[in-house]
């Protein structure tokens, strides 16, 4: 059957049933877990394929391991199509739903982070934003509920330079050099500003940041001052047709796209396919894992597409996007089997989530047996470090495929955490939250 | 020498921009000008012939087509599509709601934007969609003169060829043609143009096709430019401006509107931009529209409107 065909009988069924988007009923063995995602408007072309790893993954679990520990996973989503404002609905809409409420929620967008960071500690609901959010909740003694897993916009800061001195032949060649960031002029694409600053006056580069307004189409005017200016790197920390542009808007400069190094949210294959040809050579940082099929894969396809219940079409399972939805959902599902060690292998409250995201320590051992192996490396939470780890590699787009090109690289730790716990402290004061004593948390 | 010659690529470079803008704006005022109807969907129309076409075009190549007759059905199959539209606007949406005030018809374009870009993305789909009908990498001239030399995207070259043909074959169409006239007879009054026995309903049929058709024409530039995908949407954005300078009613408005809201938005973000932290073209656009606003209300190329009180 053809994409098209498929999308009018899904309508027809839906518009037939009478009860088109409704979720089903809960049982009282259900955990719930809401999914914010955004498959319409500017950013569905990366919105819906983590999407789609999420809502596998979640599949998943449900089909070949009936939940877990036989608690089967309820799961809604909830299109907020990229906007805070939608993105809060969606969670006042959800938070309570289900036998015990949600879980936890992943809004995959720093700006609805920002917006629920305050919601989420008053109703007890952690928020897990992987690889993006807010980079001082890295400190869990202030942002008990925040967990911004795998790496900060802080680390990325840090291992893009970092990998830029390793091009250039060491951190002293980065004195004196230019250093531009291209961001998304939006919490998300500022949150790295105050960390490439630091960064900046450690190592004696230059550093300018350009803004591009949303969503992005047109940047003529920030290529035109790239070519002015003559950069010898630029950041590029985009999203949905922002990304795409860049690398084209790059072609028609002339400027090389191999100085070019992408935030992991910039390096998937929707953003240099449009542009084809002239992507080749572009870099994107690599939030641990990149494209490709790992064992857990086959279990998808096993298990979900043999049945029919796929997200998207089997060609996408494995792309870059797709693969950080699984990790992501893999994570969250982790919590809640950590969390029903201490609780009991029944439905659990976000707060009873949140200590399992807190004690969340998966060994390489453990990352194999789930079938992650080659896509992670051990991650282990605490009160104190909301991370986990602060790990990542460099890949590039060749014209036709990404390639790993790089060896891991860890984010300087003893650099960023005064910013953290400078950041963090003010945040804290401001809202009156009494920071917790992480060596009393166990 | 140096400032000059990037002055003058900044110049160039929003001049020509601002051609791409006037591509999307003349929808818009085509179908003003005809109906009176502001049309809020023109950007979804983009997208959906875009859509259309690069499905087309990519289903043909995939099964062996030789890529110029992909192209060309490609580009017929989006023309179909557009006039399939244009009925159907026509007949459920405008035709039901004749002598219903402008913002009555208004809101109307408004849903029919929804449905547009709900609809086209549910058959065509809505992943980013590469599209390479023309070439996107630069001439750098005058180099021997600027260091570096001026830079001139190719693409924004065919896009003022485009434009400029589009123009001179729509300035033809209405005034050289019996349905262009009867087209500019129902814009200065349909009820008169209706009681000399001008079918109404199917002048605003022509007028939308004609409309669809421009978005076709937006959409192979646009396309080639950033993808065939939803963000395509958002150039009506980028045409309002365009529309308040040049003036609603005007061909040769949306053209002089796109060149002075380009060039005056580049100008403004490469040299004003940094001593603000930048990110100001998409409203300094506006502000310039404004300007023209309080100045003359009709845009600088648009028709005066008196009425007898």
């Amino acid at each position: 059957m053809t994409g098209v065909a498929r999308n009018v009988l899904i309508l027809a069924a839906a518009v037939l049933s009478g009860a088109p988007f409704a979720p089903p009923a809960a049982a009282q063995n259900e955990q719930f877990v809401p999914i914010l995602s955004y498959r319409t408007g500017p950013y569905a072309v990366n919105g819906a394929p983590y999407a789609n790893g999420v809502a596998d993954y979640y599949s998943l679990i449900n089909e070949r391991d009936g939940g877990i520990n036989s608690v089967k996973l309820l799961v809604e989503e909830c299109e907020t199509g990229y906007a805070t404002d939608k993105g809060v609905e969606c969670y006042e809409r959800l938070k309570g739903k289900g036998p015990t409420g949600a879980a936890f929620i992943n809004p995959l967008s720093t700006g609805i982070t920002f917006a629920l960071t305050e919601k989420t500690e008053t109703d007890k609901i952690p928020i897990i934003t992987m690889g993006y959010g807010r980079a001082d909740s890295k400190n869990g003694a202030v942002f008990a509920y925040n967990f911004p897993l795998l790496g900060t916009y802080w680390s990325a800061a840090d291992i893009a330079i970092q990998h830029v001195a390793k091009e250039l032949g060491g951190f002293d060649k980065l004195k004196g050099r230019k250093i531009s960031l291209l961001y998304h002029d939006s919490p998300y694409g500022k949150e790295p500003i105050p960390m490439l600053h630091v960064l900046a006056k450690k190592y004696g580069f230059e550093f300018t940041p350009i803004p591009v307004t949303h969503p992005g189409v047109e940047q003529k005017s920030q290529w035109l001052a790239i070519r002015q200016n003559r950069p010898d790197y630029v950041l590029v920390w985009g999203w949905g047709v922002m990304n795409g542009t860049a690398v084209k808007e790059a072609a028609a400069v002339a400027y090389p796209r191999d100085k070019m190094i992408g935030v992991w949210w910039s390096g998937a294959e929707p953003d240099v396919t449009p542009a084809g040809d002239q992507a080749a050579g572009y870099k994107s940082l690599m939030l641990q894992h990149g494209a490709g099929k790992f064992p857990v894969h086959a279990d998808i396809e096993k298990y979900v597409y043999a049945k029919g219940k796929g997200s998207t079409e089997p060609g996408k399972v494995g792309e870059v996007l797709y693969n950080r939805g699984i990790v992501n959902a893999m994570l969250g599902v982790e919590a809640i089997r950590k969390a029903q060690e201490k609780f009991g292998q029944k439905p659990l409250t976000g707060e009873q989530v949140r200590w399992g995201l807190e004690n969340l320590n998966l060994s390489d051992a453990r990352i194999k047996e789930l079938g992650f192996e080659g896509m992670l490396k051990p991650i282990r939470i605490s009160c104190s470090d909301h991370e986990g780890t602060r790990d990542g590699r460099v890949q590039q787009w060749d014209g036709k495929a990404w390639k790993v090109i790089s060896d891991w690289y860890t984010a300087d730790e003893p650099l960023i955490d005064p910013l953290v716990a400078d950041v963090s402290a003010k945040y804290a004061a401001d809202k009156k939250i009494k920071p917790r004593d992480c060596a009393k948390e166990s | 020498m140096v400032a000059l010659g990037q002055f003058l690529e900044v110049l160039i470079g929003g001049l020509m921009s601002g051609v791409l803008y006037s591509l999307v704006a003349l929808g818009f005022v085509l179908i003003f000008k005809a109906s009176g109807v502001f049309n809020y969907a023109q950007g979804a129309m983009v997208l959906l012939a875009g859509l259309a076409m690069v499905r087309t075009l990519d289903l043909l190549v995939a099964n062996g087509f030789p890529p110029w007759a992909a192209i060309v059905l490609g580009i017929g199959f989006a023309a179909v599509i557009m006039a399939a539209t244009a009925w159907l606007i026509e007949r459920f949406v405008i035709g039901p709601l004749v002598n219903q005030d402008g913002l009555t018809l208004f809101m109307s374009t408004i849903g029919v934007t929804f449905v547009i870009e709900g609809a086209a993305e549910m058959i065509f789909g809505s992943d980013v969609y590469p599209l390479r009908l023309f070439p996107t990498d630069a001439w750098f001239v005058l180099d021997g003169l600027f260091p570096g030399g001026i830079l001139i995207n190719k693409l924004d070259v065919w896009g003022a060829l485009i434009a400029g043909i589009l123009v001179a074959g729509l300035a033809i169409f209405f005034q050289r043609t019996k349905t262009g006239r009867a087209l500019r007879a129902v814009a200065d009054d349909h009820l008169a143009a209706h009681s000399v026995g001008i079918p109404i309903n199917w002048i605003w049929f022509v007028v939308w096709l004609v409309a669809g058709l421009v978005a076709l024409v937006a959409a192979t530039v646009w396309g080639t430019k950033l993808g065939v995908q939803f963000s395509i949407t958002f150039l009506a954005l980028k045409a309002l401006p365009v529309l308040i300078i040049g003036g609603l009613t005007s061909i040769p408005g949306a053209i002089a509107g796109g060149l002075i809201v380009g060039a005056g938005e580049k100008i403004a973000e490469v040299y004003l931009g940094p001593s603000v932290g930048g990110g100001i073209e998409y409203w300094f656009a506006y502000v310039l529209a404004l300007a023209v606003l309080l100045v003359r209300p009709q845009g600088l190329f648009g028709e005066r409107i008196i009425e007898r009180i």
